[in-house]
């Protein structure tokens, strides 16, 4: 299948996108989760991926780092295949990536310090000294005080794991940040300081990043383009899995019932339907 | 909005049931399931032992990732080996000496407790309690780790969960239950000879020089030989229920439990073929050697 390199963002002419899934499918046993999902994010550009629970946004981000490895199709990060690269080569390549995790995946052994120095540590030759002044300059870039670094994560707030967990995703100033829904289960003034530190990452440094979220005020605030995933398990089987793709402004104009739903947060025949669902299947099972 | 279609969205309303020859058939699909995936769990453990040994040729561990499994795994497993150790060494004595008593055999009890010391009580419980205080703790720590995104957060940060967290367990395992074993094989030679010797009032010239006569350091050797395997099994088997940890707190439970349960019966199965091995290979090379009471 030929896919069109995308146009650079910055003006710099044609060139990849940094990343790229190409009729990509992921099943976990007989459970399918993507169907043939075709997606470029041009360098550059801040990508939010929206849709209801279980439709699969989060297996895309992890399959766009390769935790995840498609059924069939491709992934290819700055043109390069991922299914081509060997577990060393791979290993090496996400170092270009962040990642933060729904829940920020701090390593709970460690200290703060010790989990924003990992990947300073693990890839770069720096001093122990040279390692000190990065973590704490993290840590101040995402408005954390020094004091913090000897602290547990277990003795930290929700928010301040998430904003530790973008220290250490953003210790190597990577080129692609994927963010896992970095607002759920935060409080409103918390998620739009997550909102807000999103926004300064893209302005400060030259990143791609790609934002699975529910919450449509961070895809309405901090992103250029929105991408709506609808569960397979809802679509007949000739119907594309990506039911909206565009800049946010334009979710609200949709003429699709499902994409208007979901950003207005409307439940309509969803719990009807639910109520039918397991009903036939208690019925199946007596 | 799609139209709703229960047709589509639901398993068949009518499930075929009842006839003896449909419970047959289910029957043979059920073991047919059951056989397939204990085939693609044998593989998979495969492949993640050879990933395992690919890092380790590839890339020597971080020394602050391997001291501390070190420690964890030989210095503070030293103590429980050792007490039980010795204990097994007095149990042996006490049943050997009733049945060795009526045969007026008394002064060969040392033989007989170290030989079942050394070649296979000393290694299989060293490995057990290696399985029971270790093994279910690194599958439960790695299970929490997969279920909280831990190990997927240190492959997105380019360290290789196998070689960051299973090689320096691995092989602080094969390395250390060596020196767990002689610790056990020591201190229930020990035991056995001070119950014997203190308690059964065994004359102890007779006991040493019987035990002297009758291990060799092949049999030391054999029981040695045979720890690196299980320590080996036990590392592998751990490391993978963690890392194939089912999520929540039941399938960490449940990963913890699976990992004791497999090693132990692992190490009793390799004893059993290993023992078997050891033998043959001892008759080939001394054909006339073979000694027996």
């Amino acid at each position: 299948m030929q896919v069109m390199p995308a146009k650079s963002e910055h003006g710099l002419g044609e060139a990849h996108p940094t990343i790229e899934l190409r009729a990509v499918d992921v099943a976990f046993g007989r459970h399918p989760v993507l169907r043939k999902i075709n997606l470029a994010v041009p360098h550059g550009q801040t990508l939010a991926i929206i849709g209801e629970s279980g439709c699969g946004k989060t297996v895309i981000l992890k399959t766009m780092i390769g935790l995840v490895r498609p059924t069939r199709g491709q992934v290819l990060f700055d043109g390069r295949d991922l299914a081509t690269l060997d577990e060393a080569q791979l290993t090496h390549e996400r170092t270009r990536f962040g990642f933060l995790f729904q829940g920020a995946a701090l390593f709970d052994s460690m200290t703060v310090g010790q989990n924003v120095a990992f990947p300073l540590r693990e890839h770069t030759k720096s001093t122990d000294e040279q390692i000190q002044e990065s973590v704490l300059s993290r840590l101040a870039e995402v408005g954390l005080p020094e004091s913090i670094i000897t602290k547990k994560p277990a003795e930290l707030s929700g928010g301040m794991r998430k904003r530790v967990g973008m220290a250490r995703a953003l210790a190597l100033k990577p080129e692609l940040m994927l963010y896992d829904e970095p607002t759920t289960g935060l409080d409103p003034i918390m998620s739009d300081v997550i909102n807000e530190l999103i926004l300064r990452t893209r302005n400060q440094n030259p990143v791609t990043s790609v934002v699975v979220t529910h919450d449509m005020r961070t895809a309405k605030k901090v992103v250029d383009r929105v991408v709506m995933l609808y569960p397979l398990s809802r679509l007949e089987p000739d119907e594309p899995q990506i039911i909206f793709d565009g800049p946010p402004a334009a979710l609200d104009e949709s003429s699709d019932p499902r994409v208007t739903q979901f950003v207005q947060g409307e439940a309509g025949e969803r719990l009807m339907e639910m109520r039918k669902m397991a009903d036939l299947r208690l019925a199946n099972d007596q | 909005m799609a139209p709703f279609d229960m047709a589509s969205h639901s398993t068949p309303l009518t499930r075929p049931r009842g006839g003896p020859l449909t419970a047959i058939v289910d029957w043979v699909a059920d073991l047919g399931g059951l056989f397939l995936n204990w085939v693609v769990e044998v593989g998979d453990v495969s492949q993640f032992f050879f990933r395992t040994l690919s890092w380790i040729a590839r890339r020597r561990p971080r020394a602050d990732t391997l001291l501390p499994n070190f420690y964890q795994i030989g210095v503070l497993s030293l103590p429980v080996v050792a007490l039980t150790g010795t204990f097994i060494g007095m149990v042996l004595a006490v049943q050997s000496h009733s049945q060795f008593r009526l045969l007026n055999l008394e002064t060969r009890l040392g033989a007989v407790i170290n030989m079942s010391l050394v070649r296979e009580l000393g290694p299989v419980l060293a490995a057990t309690m290696l399985a029971g205080r270790v093994g279910s703790a690194m599958a439960a720590e790695l299970g929490t780790m997969r279920v909280t995104e831990q190990i997927d957060a240190l492959a997105s940060m380019g360290a290789n969960p196998i070689h960051y967290l299973v090689v320096p367990r691995f092989l602080a395992c094969l390395v250390l239950i060596p020196t767990l074993t002689i610790m056990a094989d020591f201190m229930g030679v020990v035991g056995g000879a001070a119950y014997s010797i203190y308690g059964l009032g065994i004359d102890s010239n007779h006991y040493w020089q019987n035990s002297q006569d009758y291990v060799g350091a092949f049999d030391l050797f054999s029981g040695v030989f045979k720890s690196l395997f299980f320590g080996a099994a036990i590392a592998l088997v751990s490391c993978y229920r963690g890392f194939h940890c089912d999520p929540g707190a039941e399938g960490v439970g449940r990963a913890a439990t699976s990992a004791f349960v497999i090693s132990f019966v692992l190490i009793l199965v390799l004893d059993f073929f290993l023992g078997i091995a050891l033998d043959n290979f001892y008759l080939l090379i001394w054909p006339e050697g073979l000694r027996l009471f």
